[in-house]
């Protein structure tokens, strides 16, 4: 069997009296696309929020190929490999394509200009933001140095999903990359899950939108009440059976996947 | 508005930029993309139209009274910008700059200290208010405003306990701190040392924020505080950052109206606060944070200069030159919400 490549086992989240995740899994295999499902309040955005180190667990354990980690700020999440496309995008919509690609870590002109007077490496950056959202299909942002703001709802999600890829290098996150999008729009993004894949990074995909989940998943985890109720293929689970596990209103056939 | 109509080709889902668009949505457009465009050309039509107006206006020795007067605020409206940069606003700036610039003359002048070591001392001084402000800030988690607001009574409090209500007379302290008024003649315009040190300050401000990891944070920081989070961005610390260097530029104001006004007074710069706000603001940075430039605010605090220095040549009353100055308070701020709305 392989090593899942994120796992997560017994995950306890409480806030106050109310309890986010009762001691929840999960396992993200090597080049997969793992949907994550559940109702409002299932404990997804905790399980989430645990993995990509927006909050610390008050129990349980996480593990990234095999080895426990432990993230106490998103910052350690991203040097471990895992990116995170948040809800809000986490873009900041008056600077550059260029320079929100590379925000939190801009790289710095060689030689004395970058050491002294640590200015910064404008045109590589540019060039870079040209590359990641080339390889990504993204071909009709014309200049990486215009605002985010002129961009598109899409657009949008199109840079926060390129930075994710760009420096992902074990783990990309999405949380509800559709949510805000048109029909065209949310297609378009769906196609930029799967060319994540392509490149061999595994995705969790947090999503409301079931088909959406069963157009791109390659398993569906579904969380409900704070744990891991189940894991289906969509390829053999409908989609109203998984909507009917996820609300309680069915149980999980026998251990799938 | 022509936008949705004009598209020929449809340029897909995440792509394309819109064509074809009206004159004033260009306008807009130009203005969104370069927020210094606006006020330098309101400073060159008030140029002409002042010069017009009056032949004094364009003499060297007018010239250099403006100057020497912009020189101020100039340098205060720099710290600032950075705040106001971050969505926050500094109310204590000239509480600050008057507490400093009493520390360094008194000490100066009662312990003999000389000028170096008693300019380091102001500077100590007004980064350590700038920090007390960005601690209240970050660590109490408390608006700028109502923080700056606390801080302006109780610097200034401290400034006239410390100085005893008592102004210290140029003449007690050491020349290094007075340099900042001499003059050098270029082309016959005297120009002091302390509006050079206001360029300077500019350039290099303005050269930070373009070209360092620091300046885009600082943008990010004030264009959505959260998203620079999880971004990585330690915003907190960026905050700190910006408060404490826009009080060590505050200083460097302290340092330039001594020199003005050949002395130290606890009574000085009372409104400049206000006044630098008005730089920043005229000079088309946004008051919401993450957009506008310290160019910008370079050529607001001039256009105040010009506008009140040009209305008292042609024999205006001051109040209808701060009438105009408040007209343009209020027509900069519209036009920022103009730009803002700045369809894609």
């Amino acid at each position: 069997m392989t090593t899942p490549v994120l796992q997560a086992r017994g995950l306890v989240k409480r806030y106050g009296k109310v309890t986010a995740l009762a001691g929840s899994d999960l396992e993200l295999l090597p080049g997969e696309i793992l949907a994550v499902i559940g109702d409002n309040g299932a404990g997804k955005s905790s399980l989430i929020k645990a993995l990509s180190g927006a909050v610390v667990p008050d129990e349980g354990e996480i593990m990234l190929d095999g080895a426990p980690v432990s993230f106490s700020t998103p910052i350690d999440a991203r040097n471990a490999g895992i990116e995170t496309v948040h809800q809000t995008l986490a873009v900041s919509p008056s600077l550059d394509i260029a320079s929100n690609l590379f925000l939190g870590r801009e790289r710095r002109r060689k030689g004395v200009l970058g050491t002294v007077f640590r200015m910064l490496d404008r045109n590589g950056m540019r060039d870079e933001a040209r590359r990641q959202l080339d390889a990504l299909g993204i071909m009709t942002i014309q200049n990486p140095g215009q605002a985010v703001e002129t961009l598109s709802g899409g657009q949008r999600q199109a840079v926060a999903v390129a930075r994710a890829a760009a420096f992902g290098s074990r783990v990309v996150i999405m949380d509800e990359p559709t949510a805000a999008l048109g029909v065209r729009e949310s297609r378009a993004v769906l196609d930029l899950v799967l060319q994540v894949r392509e490149r061999g990074l595994p995705v969790i995909l947090i999503s409301h939108n079931m088909p959406h989940v069963f157009e791109v998943a390659d398993r569906i985890h579904i969380q409900r009440l704070g744990r891991r109720k189940a894991v289906v293929d969509p390829k053999t689970v409908s989609m109203s059976d998984a909507v009917a596990i996820m609300t309680g209103a069915m149980e999980p056939p026998e251990q799938a996947a | 508005m022509s936008t949705t109509l004009s598209s020929k080709q449809d340029p897909g889902p995440l792509g394309g930029d819109h064509v074809d668009r009206s004159p004033l949505s260009r306008i807009q457009h130009l203005l969104h993309a370069q927020a210094t465009i606006g006020p330098a050309v309101v400073l060159l039509v008030s140029i002409v139209v002042f010069a017009l107006m009056s032949d004094r206006f364009l003499q060297p020795g007018n010239i250099s009274l403006i100057l020497q007067q912009v020189a101020v605020v100039g340098t205060l409206a720099v710290g600032q910008t950075i705040i106001i940069l971050t969505a926050g606003i500094d109310l204590s700036c000239g509480a600050i700059m008057v507490l400093t610039s009493i520390v360094m003359a008194k000490v100066a002048a009662e312990t003999g200290l000389p000028g170096v070591p008693a300019l380091l001392l102001g500077f100590l001084v007004g980064t350590a208010c700038g920090l007390i402000n960005g601690m209240l800030i970050t660590r109490l988690k408390l608006p700028p405003f109502i923080v700056t607001l606390g801080t302006l009574n109780v610097f200034f409090a401290l400034n006239l306990w410390y100085s005893e209500s008592a102004t210290i007379r140029g003449t007690e302290m050491p020349s290094l701190l007075l340099w900042t008024g001499e003059t050098f003649t270029i082309g016959g315009t005297r120009i002091t040392y302390g509006s050079i040190i206001m360029v300077v300050l500019v350039g290099v401000m303005a050269f930070v924020l373009k070209n360092t990891a620091w300046g885009r944070h600082v943008y990010a920081t004030g264009d959505d505080a959260e998203a620079s989070r999880l971004s990585g961005i330690r915003t907190g610390r960026v905050l700190l950052s910006v408060y404490a260097t826009a009080g060590a530029v505050y200083a460097l104001s302290a340092w330039i109206l001594i020199g003005r006004i050949a002395s130290a007074s606890p009574q000085a710069g009372q409104l400049e606060n206000l006044d630098s706000i008005t730089a920043v603001v005229i000079g088309g940075t946004s008051l919401f944070g993450g957009r506008g430039a310290i160019i910008g605010s370079l050529l607001g605090a001039l256009i105040v200069g010009v506008f009140r220095n040009g209305l008292a040549l042609a024999g205006v009353d001051v109040l209808w030159q701060t009438l105009a100055v408040g007209v343009l308070i209020i027509v900069a701020v519209s036009l920022d919400q103009w730009i803002r709305k700045v369809k894609p």
